[in-house]
């Protein structure tokens, strides 16, 4: 078992290793976002409160974290139909637990790493302290993982089924859900009707608790439980649907075609 | 002579009862049953569509049948589909590995996989036995189609399979190097009295190489036996000859004639 998560992670790291577009998609437009966010919260410093243009950078950097961790996820399994090495992949004795696991721990590492770098360049450039807000911040960065990982797999599962007609999902899925997330702004600024569709979303949950943290250095309990149940919910949904949606695939014969056409 | 099927004998690698795959309205595989014995080199046969490609992703687990029975080293499949896969591999000329790895990294990501003990030992002992030590640090997708598919092959051996599929491996190599794939997986055939389902077009090959043949048209076994079986059977020259015929669906006689071993 450990054997094969670790042969999956050796995979998945060799592919950022050795492409060039993989690391950038790691470091080089995750800074980008940061840098063009970073100077306008610096310019809207003269207008607006502080703790909002403090939201504002935490908000890029978090939200890194979930689309990271999405994005590591579907691109792996991705990358195995475009390099028509996925029938490799399904007839070696992999289960499918193994492949969700190998495929979330890649999701961590390039979460954490992506943040990590964002997290010192905004000290560095805009003296953005995310690090001394520290401990209260982490269970809200797990919380991000959860549901990047809970994304993933539905995201993983419509690539299988439909396979490239569903690649937009792929970048499509996280912006689809930005908005309702509240990432850059309170949700009590959305329309109420989609204020409960917000609220449903453990996303949502998140990006209000670490506004709270930023400004107080406290975890909203409350905030914190909804986010971790709705997160259950969302994990729970994700590995039934891409337990589901394999098993059609298996009996459409959708997996030979995926990986030889 | 239409005859049942014959019970699976003790030593078969693989035993398929009544197997059927429909997709929609169309059966791609239609009521196939047979046996292949341990040792044995099968040629699974036919022209495109036959059905050929579909029966091997049932015996992998890839595909779900409809319905019937798939046993390969007495193992149902696909329930006990991990305990298999442990035991088969799989290369075809249509999939490939990923292109931006070294064929060194390929093999050390599948050796992991399939739980290796000492790959690297292992994965220089199998690059040498298809002749492309040369190619171990080169990028997979700088290598010529004649080296991939060896290297294709090498990732089938890994694991030491007792049964391997194999679809079209010699596919778009030139003759020289299909020579020497053949000659190395006979070698290695012998040695480890491995089980081999081989399909290919090239009936030249077929006949070189399997010890029986099925022929399929149309998701159903048409002829099944020894290459001279069905070839004196179909009072034919060549398994090419019999190809012909079935996939421009003439009756050469395949199906009628006593003393071949018929599939239902």
């Amino acid at each position: 078992m450990i054997s094969r998560i670790g042969a999956l992670l050796l995979r998945y790291l060799y592919l950022y290793r050795r492409s060039a577009a993989r690391m950038m998609a790691v470091l080089f437009w995750p800074v980008m976002d940061l840098l063009v966010w970073g100077f306008l919260t610096s310019y809207l410093e003269r207008f607006a409160a502080p703790p909002a243009v403090t939201f504002l950078l935490g908000a890029v950097i978090f939200w890194d974290v979930f689309y990271s961790a999405q994005q590591a996820i579907t691109l792996s399994i991705t990358e195995d139909i475009w390099a028509k090495n996925i029938l490799n992949v399904f007839v070696a004795p992999v289960r499918t637990w193994e492949l969700l696991v190998a495929t979330s721990l890649i999701g961590v590492i390039r979460a954490t790493v992506s943040a990590g770098a964002l997290a010192v360049l905004a000290r560095v450039f805009y003296g953005f302290p995310l690090f001394s807000v520290g401990l209260p911040l982490i269970p809200f960065y797990f919380s991000l993982l959860l549901f990047g990982w809970a994304m993933g797999m539905f995201t993983m599962a419509l690539v299988l089924r439909f396979g490239s007609a569903a690649e937009a999902l792929i970048w499509g899925i996280p912006f689809l859900i930005q908005p309702l997330s509240a990432v850059f702004y309170p949700v009590s600024v959305l329309p109420a009707w989609l204020q409960t569709i917000a609220r449903a979303l453990p996303s949502t949950w998140v990006f209000e608790g670490m506004r709270e943290a930023l400004a107080t250095g406290r975890v909203g309990v409350r905030t914190l439980l909804f986010a971790v149940l709705l997160n259950g919910i969302y994990l729970a949904a994700g590995a039934a649907f891409f337990g589901w949606m394999l098993g059609r695939v298996r009996e459409k014969g959708y997996l030979a075609r995926l990986g030889m056409d | 002579m239409a005859t049942s099927p014959p019970s699976a004998a003790p030593t078969a690698a693989i035993d398929i009862r009544a197997l059927t795959k429909r997709f929609g309205g169309v059966a791609a595989v239609d009521d196939l049953s047979f046996s292949v014995a341990t040792g044995e080199v099968f040629g699974l046969v036919g022209p495109n569509g036959a059905g050929k490609t579909t029966t091997i992703q049932m015996l992998l687990g890839l595909t779900t049948p409809t319905s019937g029975a798939i046993r390969v080293l007495g193992m149902g499949m696909p329930e006990r589909r991990f305990a298999i896969l442990q035991r088969v591999n799989f290369s075809s000329a249509y999939i490939s590995l990923p292109s931006n790895l070294t064929v060194r990294q390929n093999l050390r990501v599948f050796a992991g996989l399939y739980g290796v003990r000492r790959p690297h030992s292992r994965i220089d002992e199998l690059l040498a036995l298809f002749e492309i030590e040369g190619s171990a640090e080169k990028v997979t997708g700088a290598l010529s189609s004649g080296q991939l598919t060896r290297v294709n092959l090498c990732k089938a051996f890994l694991n030491d399979p007792e049964v391997l599929f194999l679809d079209e491996p010699t596919a778009s190599l030139d003759p020289d190097i299909a020579d020497k794939v053949r000659s190395a997986l006979q070698k290695r055939q012998r040695e480890k009295g491995l089980t081999i389902v081989y399909t290919s077009h090239n009936m030249r090959e077929v006949e070189a190489l399997c010890d029986r043949v099925l022929f399929l048209s149309h998701g159903r076994a048409v002829a099944q036996g020894t290459p001279a079986e069905v070839i004196a059977h179909a009072r034919r020259s060549s398994l090419e000859d019999v190809f012909i015929d079935i996939a421009r669906g003439r009756d050469s006689g395949v199906e009628s004639h006593d003393g071949v071993e018929e599939a239902p």
